[in-house]
C-alpha cells in the first residue's frame, strides 16, 4: 500500500515554523503512544553556545569554577581541531524540559533530536523511578540560580580563593554524596533560600555540641553559647561509645553535618555541591536505559512519520544513516573500540522486548515467561519506570542480544598468567554474561566502596574511612589527593583503610608525616 | 506542550568567567609557556595565540577510583574466535587489563600526559605583558611624519590632456550641441513648412520666387546644423588634483643594544621585551613597520634578530659606534621625510668614558632632529655612569621625544612610554 506523502517540508533547510510543525506531528503520535512528558522548551543555539553549555555540565545556569573552564578549553580545542563532533542535543532533566538544538543541524538532524530528546529523554525523566525519587525537575533552575548566587556571595564576602579551594575539595567528594538507601526529600530552592539561614545557626549549634572543647576555629567561627549538658546527646550519636555509629556512605553529608572547623557558609557550599552530585546521580545509573529508551523512541517516531507521509525519502535516508551511526557497535579488535556503546546496548535491549512481546521465540517464552507475548507499550513501559541499568541488564539482557552483539566475558586477574575468557555467547554462557554486564553497570562496582567508619572525638578527632575492597583492585593513585581534600575539609588528619574480607590491606593516611608520631 | 525559543543573540562567552578562573589557577604553567613562545619568536609575530600544555597530573581533578590489579570481569563485544575456557595472552605490559573502569580521563588534549589548549591573541599579549601594567592597546593617534599626496578635487577647464574626463567631456559637447542646434532646427522646420505650404497651392497660384527664397533658406539652415561642432574646447573638463598632506603610513624602528659581555641573557630577555613593546605600539599605528636591529660593543654591526638576540660577544663598549651606523643607514635607506624614525636603545650603562659627549653630540646635532621618539633603557641595578647622565642633558632639551629608564625588572619597562602616549592623548583634546 502506497501513501500519499505530503512531506512537511523537504530538503536540508529549516525554519522555526516548519519545526513548529513537525513537532505538532511528534507530540501528537507521543500522545497516541502514551508517552508521559513535561512540556518541552526547545532551544536553538550557536556552536559556541553549545561548547559553553557543555562546560558546564548542561545546567543552564551554573556557579563559577575553574575546573568548568578547563572543561571548555578541553572541547573548544578538541572540536577546533576536527577530533570530535559536538553533540547535536542536550537535554536538561527540568520542568519545563529544556533542549538545546544546534542551528547547524540539518532539518532531519533537527525533527531527529525532537524525537530523541524533547519525547525520548523527556519521557524518561518524567517517568524513571530514580529520577522520581532523586531529582525534582520543577525546582532545579531555581536551585541552580540559588546556588549560583549563594557561591557569588561567598566569594564577594570570604574571596574567591577560599571558595574556590572548598570547591575543589567537595568535588573531589562528589560522588560520595548519596545516600544510596534513603529517599531524599525533593529540592526545592524557595525553601531553601528561606531555610538556608535557620539551617546555618542550628547546624552549628548541633555541630558545637558535639565538639564543644574544640578551641576557637583559625578561620574564626565563634562557638555558640549553649547549655551544654554533658548528658545529653540529642542527636543520638554516643551511643555505643563510637561515633558515627553506623557507617555513613554519604562523605559530604558527614561532613556537612559534622566537621568541627567549617563556617556555616562552608558547610552551606558542601550542601550545594551535595545537592547537585544528587541531581546527576540517577544520571550515572541510568545512561543504557536513558539513551536506549531515547534512542528507540526516535527510531519508532521516525518511522511513524515516514509511514504517514510526513517527511520524503531524502530524509529518511540521512535519518537511518545517522541512526545508524548512532547505534553502531565496534567489536573489541577495532581500532574505534572504546568500550560498550551505551545507545548500542539500550536501543538494542528495547527492540529486543518489543520483538518478544509481539513476535517470541521458544527461547523467549523460556527465558522471559512473563513478558512474550504481552502488550509491546506497557512491557517497555515497565521496563523504563522500574529499573536503572544494572537491574535493567539483569532483568531484560536476553540471549538474542548477546549473540547478535557477540558478547564475551573476560577475567583478567593479575595473579595469573594469561586472561581468561570466561563465557561467551552460547547456552551455558548467557547467564554468565548477563551478570558480569549488570555487574559491571553497578555504581557500587564501578567506584570504589568508601565509608566513613569512626570520627575520634574524644581523641585526636582524626576521621578514620574504610575502603571495602572487592576482589583485590586497589585504589588508584588519586587516594592522595583526594584524602588531602578530605583532610582540608574535616581540619584533622584522616585515615583510609583499605580492607578485604576483614583483613587490612593497605592503609593512607593524611598529613602523612603524621607516620613517624603514630608509630612513637 | 512545546516553547520554542532562539536563544542565538544571546551572549556568547558564557564560560569566560571560568575561562578566566582557569588561567588565573595555572598562571605560572601558562607563563612558562608564553615566556618561552616570547623568545622562540619574533618580535614581530606576537599577535597570535600560543598553544600551552599543562601536565595533566597538575590539572586533573582526582576522584576515589580503581587503580590497576586485582580480578576484574569485563563484558566486550565482537567476540569472532574466542571459546569458553580459552587462555589469551596479555596484550602488553602487565598487571590489570584496561577495563571499563580506567580511561575515562583521556579524552581530551592529545595524549594522557598532557593537557592542551590554545590562548586567544589578547590572552597572550596579556602573558607577555604580565606586570607591565599595560593600557588597552589601542590604535592611538601618534605624531607622524606629513608626507604630500595629489588627491582628486573635482573637475576644471583648463589642465593637461592626460587628465582629460572623457565622459564629463563628451556630457558637456553633446548638451552644447543640443544647445545649439535647437533654434536652427526650429527655424528649418517653420522654412520647411511654409515651403510645403507654398507647393500645395494652385500651381497658378504659387510665388516662384517665394519658393526658391524657401529652398535657399532651408539649404542655408541644414549647412549650419552639420556646421555645429561635434565637439569643442569649451566642452573639455579636467579632473583636477589638489596637494594635500597625508601623514605617513611607514615607519622604521631601529633596536639598538650593547652586546657586550656585561650584558646576560636575562638582560636581553628584558631588552626584548622592551623592544616588542614599542613594536606593538608602532605596529598599531603605521601600515608597515620595519625593523633594523644594530648592535655594538666596541664596533657597531647590523644583524638579523636571531644574532641580535641571542648570540654573545665580548669586549668593551663604545654606544658612538652603533648611533652613527644608524644615522649611516638612514642616510642610505631611510630618508627622514619619508619614514618616520624610531630607536630603542638598551644598554647596561656602561660605555667607553670619552665616549657619551661624542654620543650626546651626534644625538643632538644629527639624530634627534630627524627622529619620533629615542626610548632609552638602561638594565641595572648599580650607579648611573657617564652614559646615562650626558643622555639626561638631551631629555632636558628634548622632553617630548626622548625617553629614557632605569629598568631592575620587566616591570618598569612600560613608564618609559608612558610619555610618548600620554602626551599624543592630550594633544589630541
Amino acid at each position: 500500500m502506497s501513501v500519499a506523502r505530503k512531506p512537511i517540508a523537504t530538503g536540508s533547510d529549516w525554519n522555526f515554523s516548519v519545526l513548529e510543525r513537525f513537532d505538532e506531528e511528534l507530540a501528537r503520535l507521543a500522545d497516541e503512544y502514551r508517552l508521559d512528558t513535561y512540556p518541552n522548551q526547545i532551544e536553538v543555539i550557536t556552536t559556541e553556545q553549545m561548547m559553553d553549555a557543555y562546560a558546564s555540565v548542561g545546567m543552564p545556569v551554573g556557579y563559577h569554577h575553574w575546573s568548568f573552564g578547563k572543561q571548555f578549553l578541553a572541547v573548544e580545542q578538541a572540536y577546533k581541531r576536527g577530533q570530535m563532533g559536538l553533540a547535536y542535543e542536550l537535554v536538561i532533566n527540568s520542568n519545563p524540559c529544556i533542549a538545546y538544538l544546534m542551528e547547524e543541524n540539518t532539518l532531519m538532524m533537527q525533527v531527529l533530536v525532537i524525537a530523541h530528546a524533547c519525547y525520548g529523554h523527556n519521557s524518561f525523566f518524567k517517568g524513571n523511578y530514580l529520577f522520581r525519587a532523586w531529582t525534582d525537575a520543577d525546582s532545579i533552575i531555581d536551585y541552580l540560580v540559588f546556588a549560583r548566587k549563594y557561591i557569588a556571595q561567598c566569594e564577594e564576602r570570604h574571596g574567591v580563593h577560599a571558595v574556590e579551594q572548598l570547591l575543589d575539595a567537595c568535588h573531589a567528594l562528589q560522588n560520595y554524596g548519596v545516600d544510596r538507601y534513603k529517599r531524599p526529600s525533593p529540592i526545592s530552592a524557595e525553601e531553601e533560600v528561606k531555610r538556608q539561614e535557620e539551617r546555618e545557626a542550628y547546624l552549628q549549634t548541633q555541630v558545637n555540641m558535639l565538639w564543644r572543647t574544640i578551641p576557637d576555629a583559625p578561620n574564626g567561627v565563634a562557638p555558640l553559647p549553649g547549655s551544654l549538658h554533658s548528658d545529653a546527646d540529642p542527636l543520638g550519636l554516643h551511643s555505643g561509645g563510637l561515633y558515627p555509629s553506623e557507617p555513613q556512605e554519604n562523605l559530604l553529608y558527614f561532613i556537612e553535618k559534622n566537621a568541627p572547623l567549617l563556617a556555616p557558609w562552608q558547610r552551606e557550599i558542601v550542601r550545594i555541591v551535595r545537592k547537585l552530585a544528587q541531581y546527576f546521580y540517577p544520571q550515572r545509573q541510568t545512561q543504557v536505559m536513558n539513551e536506549g529508551w531515547a534512542c528507540f523512541w526516535h527510531y519508532t517516531l521516525m518511522n511513524r512519520l515516514y509511514d504517514e507521509g510526513n517527511v520524503d525519502e531524502g530524509l529518511m535516508l540521512e535519518f537511518l544513516q545517522s541512526h545508524a551511526a548512532v547505534i553502531n557497535q565496534p567489536g573489541f579488535d577495532n581500532p574505534h573500540y572504546s568500550g560498550l556503546n551505551p545507545y548500542a546496548l539500550g536501543f538494542a535491549i528495547f527492540m529486543d522486548i518489543k520483538r518478544i512481546c509481539d513476535a517470541p521465540t521458544e527461547e523467549d517464552r523460556e527465558w522471559f515467561p512473563d513478558i512474550a507475548g504481552s502488550p509491546w507499550r506497557d512491557t517497555v513501559e515497565f521496563a523504563m519506570r522500574n529499573f536503572k541499568d544494572e537491574s535493567f541488564i539483569q532483568q531484560f539482557l536476553s540471549p538474542k542480544v548477546i549473540r547478535d552483539l557477540k558478547l564475551f566475558l573476560i577475567v583478567d586477574d593479575d595473579q595469573m598468567e594469561t586472561l581468561e575468557v570466561a563465557a561467551i555467547h552460547n547456552e551455558r554462557g548467557y547467564r554468565r554474561v548477563r551478570e558480569a554486564l549488570s555487574t559491571q553497570y553497578a555504581l557500587s562496582v564501578r567506584e570504589p566502596n568508601i565509608q566513613v567508619v569512626e570520627a575520634a572525638i574524644r581523641g585526636d578527632r582524626s576521621l578514620t574511612l574504610h575502603h571495602v575492597q572487592d576482589s583485590r583492585r586497589p585504589l588508584g593513585r588519586s587516594v592522595y589527593p583526594v584524602i588531602r581534600h578530605l583532610q582540608q575539609l574535616w581540619g584533622f588528619p584522616v585515615h583510609l583503610v583499605s580492607m578485604e574480607d576483614g583483613r587490612v590491606t593497605r592503609r593512607y593516611q593524611w598529613p602523612v608525616e603524621e607516620e613517624s608520631k603514630d608509630v612513637s | 506542550m512545546t516553547y520554542f525559543i532562539d536563544r542565538r543573540p544571546n551572549a556568547k562567552h558564557k564560560s569566560a568567567v571560568n575561562r578566566q578562573r582557569f588561567l588565573e589557577r595555572y598562571r605560572k604553567h601558562i607563563k612558562r609557556s608564553v615566556e618561552e613562545a616570547v623568545n622562540r619568536r619574533s618580535i614581530t609575530d606576537m599577535e597570535r595565540g600560543e598553544k600551552v600544555s599543562i601536565p595533566t597530573k597538575d590539572i586533573s581533578e582526582p576522584v576515589f577510583q580503581h587503580g590497576p590489579g586485582g580480578a576484574r570481569h569485563t563484558v566486550s563485544p565482537g567476540n569472532k574466535e574466542f571459546l569458553e575456557g580459552d587462555q589469551i595472552r596479555r596484550p602488553s605490559g602487565k598487571g590489570g587489563g584496561d577495563g571499563a573502569g580506567e580511561g575515562g580521563a583521556s579524552n581530551q588534549g592529545e595524549g594522557d600526559d598532557e593537557f592542551a589548549f590554545t590562548l586567544s591573541r589578547e590572552e597572550f599579549l596579556e602573558f607577555v605583558f604580565d606586570g607591565l601594567e599595560l593600557p588597552h592597546l589601542q590604535r592611538k593617534p601618534l605624531k607622524s611624519l606629513e608626507e604630500i599626496k595629489m588627491v582628486r578635487a573635482g573637475l576644471a577647464r583648463d589642465g593637461v590632456p592626460s587628465r582629460i574626463s572623457i565622459t564629463r567631456s563628451m556630457r558637456e559637447a553633446y548638451a552644447r550641441r543640443i544647445a545649439m542646434r535647437a533654434p536652427i532646427k526650429r527655424a528649418l522646420k517653420e522654412a520647411q513648412e511654409a515651403l510645403a505650404a507654398e507647393e500645395r497651392k494652385d500651381s497658378v497660384l504659387r510665388n516662384p520666387a517665394r519658393i526658391v527664397e524657401l529652398k535657399t533658406e532651408i539649404e542655408r539652415l541644414e549647412k549650419r546644423i552639420e556646421g555645429v561642432p561635434f565637439i569643442d574646447t569649451y566642452d573639455l573638463r579636467y579632473h583636477q588634483l589638489s596637494a594635500q598632506p597625508q601623514p605617513s603610513s611607514q615607519a622604521v624602528m631601529f633596536c639598538v643594544m650593547d652586546v657586550s659581555g656585561s650584558m646576560t641573557q636575562n638582560h636581553k630577555d628584558i631588552a626584548k621585551r622592551f623592544f616588542l613593546l614599542l613594536y606593538l605600539f608602532l605596529e598599531k599605528h603605521y601600515e608597515k613597520v620595519e625593523l633594523v636591529f644594530v648592535r655594538h660593543h666596541t664596533a657597531a654591526r647590523e644583524v638579523n634578530e636571531e644574532e641580535f638576540f641571542y648570540s654573545r660577544e665580548t669586549g668593551g663598549t663604545i654606544v658612538s659606534s652603533a648611533l652613527t651606523l644608524v644615522n649611516k643607514i638612514i642616510e642610505k635607506r631611510y630618508p627622514a621625510g619619508q619614514w618616520n624614525l624610531y630607536i630603542a636603545q638598551a644598554s647596561d650603562g656602561d660605555n667607553w668614558d670619552d665616549d657619551s659627549n661624542i654620543c650626546r653630540d651626534l644625538l643632538v646635532k644629527q639624530l634627534m632632529p630627524q627622529l619620533q621618539y629615542y626610548a632609552y633603557v638602561e638594565i641595572t641595578p648599580h650607579e648611573h655612569q657617564s652614559l646615562w647622565h650626558e643622555y639626561e642633558t638631551i631629555a632636558a632639551q628634548f622632553p617630548e621625544r626622548f625617553a629614557m629608564r632605569q629598568i631592575v625588572d620587566a616591570g618598569d619597562i612600560y613608564p618609559v612610554f608612558r610619555e610618548l602616549f600620554k602626551r599624543r592623548l592630550s594633544q589630541k583634546q
